[in-house]
């Protein structure tokens, strides 16, 4: 976890004197909503079907007990009792005043947390690899260069009003966990031929209504100019992104526009002019970042896990993944129990997952894309009582990576955006998958969904990918197959024509029921399956039952 | 449309002048970018001093000959979400050293004024009275920045006080 | 793009004026007083293009009490007003489901 020092500290809470008086000027009516608008959304506050929605930033996916607890608070005082984790990484209020707004983010500051730059057309959240630091794959802890862009980014007084949202993803594993390649900029932390680290620079991916998988301009690009060439690039975007459009405003159409070579070298020759000046990132000043990551004084233990409950073996070979350090275990807490909305929790359940963080994770939480959470430092020995816990209170489902583990936007219940309703078709779904010995038998499958084109719920990079329209005022819904977000992103593709909301559940059966007749061998991945075969088959069955 | 110079309200010294406006020796006139392409050595060495209205969709490159005899640059926000004239600023002062006043025309609001002045603005022709009115006051809300920018270029996080309306002035690094 | 206040407003039946409260975001509906209630009973109801045309301008001049304000449908059912489509439905009787709750204490 960072921990904040006396400049971080200033600016939040200057932030918040600033977004105070801002909310004041807005009530009294001296400022119209034109002109409140993008500010109180570079501060996390949406206007939503029922509500304000408070989007609150947790840098990189990391938490600590003690803000989780603010969280619950805040769910408990503010607001309906529970949030939601977002696909961002970040968590989602949905029933906020803004009158009350001085008042949580106060509380939030007092937690070091806040909602800068959660929306509006700046940076946003920096997101990374939920298990940054402890994964056994990774080169190095990407949090400590995620953070030295999220404070570059923040009230960057060039970038604040680009053309559109800019999101930047990091990775350290060969495993992208992060999903790097559909981001505005990804980042690949890896070691060149000459055993040096630096990142790959991928730019121009991104979802929503014109999916781009992005294009590496920089396969090496070495750890001092990180912020000068980031600098560059969206200095570029900056002054010849476009602005008269907003459904052609991301880097991914200038990229495409220009072209991805003409793209690298614009933002080359800009480069080139400033990467010996102040921004060239030398060791003192990453050393100085870095030493304010507090890491756990882990024990020296030994591997061993005492198997015996076949529901705790279970647990732990779903939801459990291995640890750099011996003798420890990252425990994914999923958050899509069947029939219950997926990524969200109640204020107990906060709670509860702090309470366990304190005792068995050091203090420290994780929050994934995929809307579970993590526990990234558990001693094994540790394991079975934090799966009685976590099972008391309904976290231990153990259905991480499978079908019932689905990731959805809140749709078109919350979200002004929305065409049609995504979390009661992920409801529906968990229900016809909770068996977990069937959904265990399915494999990894993972199934997202999106209530409209901006495409919240990923569903261009799902396995199984669900998009709401409307049609004739009805709900229904377009399915692809074969996205993919790691290493090998790719965007689903288009089975056919949008089937109706009643019918959803039936397709995806079908799609399920098809896979398992279809693939080669029980441990053939559904999407390598619909790599080997295509959509064919599975359009035909889908069509022909319908 | 109040005008703010060195971190208060300001008469302007300037008029701005179009493409037919007979322009004397000794005005103090702002000219569109058109007229200096067409007249800049005519302008330009007058003994009053030239300004230019640089439109944000033009690259600052182009004025780079003319900056030594210019007293003035207008950057426009044709409304405030459109930020280009904040990299604009920026070149004009880190990469060209541009140290003549370099002024935010447009869309200019009270909750801009700080990254205004970060990116090198030092005058301001506010859209609404109270907002320059509240200037001097809105510089005084943050004193805690993470990165360099034209007010201290050689910075990369810090506390320290934005000026009032007076820029620490760096050439090109 | 037009403006919302300039295009040319077409309805297919019955609409109210709808908008979210400034100060918490609530649903609210124009009355036939100009001012802002919570309930859809009391919302004034337009039957023509250029009569909801000139309650939006109404709404839209008025930026203090509530925020994005526009036309909505609604359906009459036994001289009752409802919600025309889904998503006013969902306004006025909030999610489609059960929101997730603490055990009792």
């Amino acid at each position: 976890m960072y921990i904040y020092d006396e400049v971080d500290k200033t600016l939040l809470a200057e932030r918040l004197a600033d977004f105070k008086d801002q909310v004041a000027r807005r009530l009294s009516g001296e400022l119209t909503e034109e002109e409140f608008k993008p500010l109180r959304l570079m501060n996390g506050v949406y206007l939503q079907l029922h509500a304000y929605m408070l989007r609150i930033a947790i840098p990189y996916g990391s938490l600590s007990s003690n803000q989780m607890r603010t969280l619950a608070r805040i769910a408990r005082a503010y607001d309906r009792d529970y949030g939601h984790f977002t696909t961002r990484q970040n968590i989602q209020f949905n029933w906020i005043k803004l009158e009350d707004l001085p008042e949580v983010m106060a509380e939030l500051a007092r937690a070091g947390m806040h909602g800068i730059q959660t929306s509006g057309n700046c940076i946003r959240n920096v997101t990374t690899d939920q298990w940054a630091g402890v994964a056994p794959d990774e080169i190095e802890d990407p949090r400590i260069f995620a953070e030295i862009l999220r404070q570059y980014s923040t009230m960057h007084p060039e970038f604040s009003f680009l053309p559109r949202k800019f999101k930047i993803a990091l990775t350290a594993a060969p495993h992208d966990r992060a999903a790097i390649r559909v981001h505005d900029i990804g980042l690949r932390i890896h070691r060149n031929g000459a055993g040096e680290t630096g990142f790959e620079v991928v730019v121009g991916g991104g979802l929503g209504r014109t999916p781009f998988i992005g294009k590496t301009i920089k396969p090496f690009l070495p750890k001092r100019d990180l912020l000068s060439y980031i600098e560059a690039i969206l200095r570029v975007y900056n002054q010849h992104g476009r602005r008269d459009n907003i459904y052609k405003a991301r880097i991914k159409i200038l990229v495409h526009e220009l072209g991805a070579e003409k793209f690298a070298a614009e933002v080359e020759q800009e480069w080139l002019k400033i990467r010996d000046g102040v921004l060239a990132l030398d060791r003192e000043f990453i050393d100085d970042i870095a030493s304010r990551f507090r890491y756990p004084e882990y024990e020296s233990l030994e591997n061993g896990v005492r198997l015996g409950n076949p529901d705790f073996e279970r647990w732990f070979r779903n939801s459990t993944a291995i640890h750099k350090k011996p003798g420890y275990q990252i425990v994914t807490i999923s958050l899509k129990p069947a029939g219950a909305p997926p990524g969200d929790a109640t204020s107990y359940q906060m709670d509860v997952i702090a309470d366990l963080a304190d005792r068995y994770s050091f203090g420290e939480i994780r929050v994934g894309h995929e809307q579970n959470l993590v526990l990234p430092h558990v001693a094994q020995r540790d394991l079975p009582a934090l799966w009685r816990e976590l099972a008391a209170a309904g976290l231990a489902t153990p259905n991480v990576g499978l079908v019932s583990d689905i990731i959805a936007c809140p749709g078109l219940d919350y979200c002004s955006l929305a065409n049609a309703r995504s979390i009661p078709v992920a409801q529906e779904l968990t229900r016809r998958f909770h068996n977990l010995d069937s959904a265990h038998a399915i494999g990894r499958l993972h199934v997202n969904i999106s209530g409209c084109i901006n495409a919240c719920g990923h569903h261009h990079v799902g396995h199984i990918g669900v998009l709401g329209v409307e049609k004739n005022g009805s709900e229904f819904y377009q399915i692809t197959l074969g996205g993919r977000a790691d290493e090998h992103a790719e965007l689903g593709t288009l089975i056919g024509p949008a089937v109706p909301y009643e019918q959803v559940a039936d397709v995806i059966e079908d799609i399920v029921q098809a896979y398992v007749e279809l693939r080669e061998r029980p441990d053939e991945l559904f999407i390598d399956t619909v790599k080997r075969i295509g959509v064919e088959p599975f359009k035909e069955r889908v069509y022909a039952a319908h | 449309m109040p005008l703010i110079k060195n971190g208060r309200v300001a008469e302007d010294a300037f008029t701005v002048a179009d493409d037919d406006t007979v322009i004397a020796d000794g005005d103090s006139i702002i000219v569109p970018a058109t007229r200096l392409l067409a007249d800049a050595q005519d302008l330009l060495r007058r003994s009053g001093p030239t300004g230019v209205i640089w439109p944000n969709n033009c690259d600052v490159a182009e004025l780079e000959p003319f900056l030594k005899d210019l007293a003035l640059v207008a950057l426009v926000f044709p409304n405030f979400r459109d930020g280009r004239a904040y990299s604009q600023a920026r070149l004009l002062r880190e990469r060209y050293g541009y140290r003549g006043e370099i002024r935010a025309t447009g869309q200019v609001l009270r909750d801009q004024f700080l990254f205004m002045l970060r990116a090198g603005f030092d005058a301001f022709a506010v859209t609404k009275r109270g907002d320059a009115d509240a200037f001097a006051k809105t510089l005084q809300r943050y004193s805690a920045f993470y990165q360099p920018a034209a007010d201290r270029p050689s910075v990369k996080r810090g506390r320290f006080r934005a000026g009032e309306g007076q820029l620490v002035v760096k050439t090109t690094v | 793009m037009t403006s919302p206040l300039q295009q040319k407003l077409k309805i297919t039946g019955p609409v109210v004026i709808t908008a979210n409260r400034l100060s918490d975001g609530a649903v609210v509906y124009l009355d036939a007083n100009k001012a802002w209630v919570t309930r859809l009973d009391d919302a004034v109801v337009a039957r023509s293009a250029e009569d909801a045309a000139a309650l939006l301008k109404i709404a839209n001049a008025d930026d203090i009490s509530a925020v994005g304000p526009y036309v909505a449908p609604v359906t009459e059912a036994g001289g009752v007003f409802v919600p025309g489509n889904l998503r006013e439905k969902i306004r006025t009787s909030g999610p489609t489901f059960e929101l997730p709750a603490s055990p009792e204490r």
